[in-house]
């Protein structure tokens, strides 16, 4: 039992990471092993070839938008805190740790409201916090392929924008985002039991 | 209320029969759909349209890829659903209760300081005898007598190392175990899979020349009968090695070959790509599924973690290795097919019996196909789901 442990010393930061993302020993170890793994080369960072080689993402959809989200700015180097910290957004929620939380600390990772900011930036593709129509169309393209006519899809998008869009500016804001979604469980369909 | 009963239910991991960790597989659809029932309060019909929520089925498949695909799985431990006491199988170790402590540290007192000498021992004597036994046999002339030695030298000490690792196995079929002058194919977990197949017939070897013990050993294993051993340069050269097992195969009176097509260990979940080389020569071929039951040892050797000194040690303290051996009838090569699909073919026959997957995943260019058509499945079955399909347009 000794030695678990020190497989974990074996992690960088290991202890700030925790604190961050709130992801238990266990986790942590499981995913820097395959942080490792999906590393093949060994330089100790990912680059987004490392991911697009995953079979399984390749053929989603929106495998390149997902993969986009793990490298914001344009930056081309993906570390371990990077890779978990993503991740840490599908966390599932435990309700006891959410009501001992301390109120001054920053929200967690996995909250409702990051949960909800994160599938945002999936539509938003150039930052400026609102997804316009044409951002729309393209996310509905990624989805649909060469199966569906550009008017059909324009009219999914605009009914779409019109029915989310309250304050009229054409495009969906994330606040709006939000209040469309109220009643959606967020907090499970956006989680990934395994991770703990 | 049922609504809430159905999602608090909702499994994404499943536990196969067998006991290790599987997903649940749900379609596109079904998925879609429950996302969207949890978040609108108005009636659910079939009429096709487009929620800022469907974005959310997509996303969490991809991370779940991320985490954990189906090819690169294939080269880790399996992971048990139930802890067999070893505590290189509790991959998330958690502290759960002072008696299974108790009961692990017992287990290792056994492990350790009872059945690891026991078998160290047996080992040993299992080695030299083979080794002894052999070069002497080599000393006797050609001839029907040294055949029978070499062959019984050769059992004899295959089942002593059997014993030294406790390996408990069940030959399935044996009527169609391979004969002379064809070739063995098997699916590969570790080196011990030889001394498995070994231990139940008479084969030869095929292998690269080793240094150290291992190159003793097989040194005094070609004295006796004719192995096939290539040495580093020759490995290279693909036209000699299948010149090489040609000539020996088409000798008669030669022991079938031993063949591992995979070329690496795999975890014993998948069978993956077969290389081709050795279903070009033309011979017979006798499939052989072996499946090792991880409930009481794991018998894959990661050769990237562990050195082969240090792989024997774990597979000697582990409590038993409990293994299936299934002899598949022969195959040969029909006319209209080329050694890739014959090597498919006799693929997926060998994961069919053991109850192993048989990865798509092989070969370049076949694979971009299967990535694009997949694709397409997906996209189109979203579409339909929010556009609907040709006759419900024109129906609304």
């Amino acid at each position: 039992m000794g030695s678990r442990s020190s497989h974990a010393a074996k992690i960088p930061d290991v202890d700030s990471i925790r604190r961050e993302t709130g992801f238990s020993q266990a986790s942590l170890l499981r995913l820097y092993h395959r942080f490792r793994a999906l590393d093949r080369t060994g330089k100790g960072y990912l680059s987004r070839l490392d991911l697009q080689q995953i079979e399984a993402l390749a053929v989603n959809p929106l495998g390149d938008r997902i993969i986009d989200s793990f490298f914001p700015d344009g930056s081309l180097r993906l570390d371990f805190p990077g890779f978990v910290r993503v991740l840490a957004h599908f966390r599932p929620v435990d309700e006891e740790e959410d009501g001992n939380r301390d109120p001054k600390e920053p929200e967690p990772l996995n909250s409702r409201m990051n949960k909800l900011r994160f599938a945002f930036q999936l539509y938003d593709l150039d930052r400026d916090g609102k997804i316009s129509r044409h951002e729309m169309l393209q996310v509905l393209r990624l989805m649909v392929g060469v199966q569906v006519t550009e008017e059909q899809l324009e009219s999914i998008a605009d009914r779409t924008v019109q029915e989310a869009d309250e304050d009229g500016d054409g495009a969906v804001s994330f606040l709006e985002f939000t209040k469309s979604l109220e009643k959606m469980n967020i907090e499970q369909k956006m989680s990934i039991r395994i991770l703990k | 209320m049922e609504r809430g009963a159905k999602e608090k239910n909702h499994q994404l991991y499943k536990p196969y029969t067998n006991g290790i960790i599987a997903k649940d597989p749900t379609s596109l659809e079904e998925e879609i759909k429950e996302i969207r029932r949890s978040g609108s309060s108005k009636a659910l019909d079939n009429t096709p349209e487009f929620e800022l929520s469907d974005i959310f089925y997509f996303c969490r498949k991809g991370m779940e890829t991320i985490m954990d695909d189906e090819v690169t799985k294939r080269f880790s431990a399996e992971e048990l659903e139930s802890w067999n006491l070893l505590s290189r199988t509790n991959y998330n170790f958690q502290y759960i209760s002072l008696r299974l402590t108790v009961l692990w540290g017992l287990g290792v007192l056994i492990r350790y300081c009872f059945l690891l000498p026991l078998r160290v021992a047996l080992a040993f004597t299992g080695i030299s005898l083979l080794v002894v036994g052999t070069t002497m046999v080599g000393y006797l002339p050609n001839g029907r007598f040294k055949e029978f030695l070499s062959k019984h030298v050769h059992l004899m000490c295959y089942r002593i190392c059997v014993r030294a690792l406790t390996a408990i196995i069940t030959y399935h079929d044996r009527k169609n175990r391979p004969r002379n002058g064809g070739i063995c194919v098997a699916n590969h977990t570790s080196p011990i899979d030889v001394i498995i197949l070994a231990s139940d017939g008479y084969y030869a070897m095929v292998g690269q020349v080793h240094g150290g013990l291992m190159g003793v050993i097989q040194r005094a294993m070609v004295k006796a009968c004719p192995h096939v051993w290539f040495e580093r340069s020759e490995v290279k050269d693909r036209h000699l090695v299948a010149r090489r097992l040609t000539e020996h195969v088409q000798d008669k009176s030669k022991l079938p070959i031993l063949i591992f097509p995979e070329g690496t260990c795999i975890n014993n979940t998948s069978v993956m790509m077969f290389k081709k080389g050795s279903f070009e020569i033309g011979a017979t071929v006798y499939p052989v599924a072996i499946k090792y039951d991880p409930q009481f040892g794991d018998a894959f050797w990661n050769s990237s973690k562990y050195g082969m000194v240090t792989y024997l040690l774990r597979m000697m303290t582990s409590w038993a290795i409990v293994c299936s051996v299934w002899y598949l009838p022969p195959m040969t090569r029909q006319a209209e097919e080329d050694a890739v699909q014959f090597a498919n073919r006799v693929k997926s026959a060998i994961a069919r019996q053991g109850g192993l997957v048989d990865l798509l995943w092989d070969g370049g260019l076949k694979r971009e196909k299967v990535k694009a058509t997949f694709k397409e499945e997906q996209q189109k079955l979203y579409s339909k789901m929010i556009v609907g399909t040709q006759e419900d347009r024109s129906r609304s």
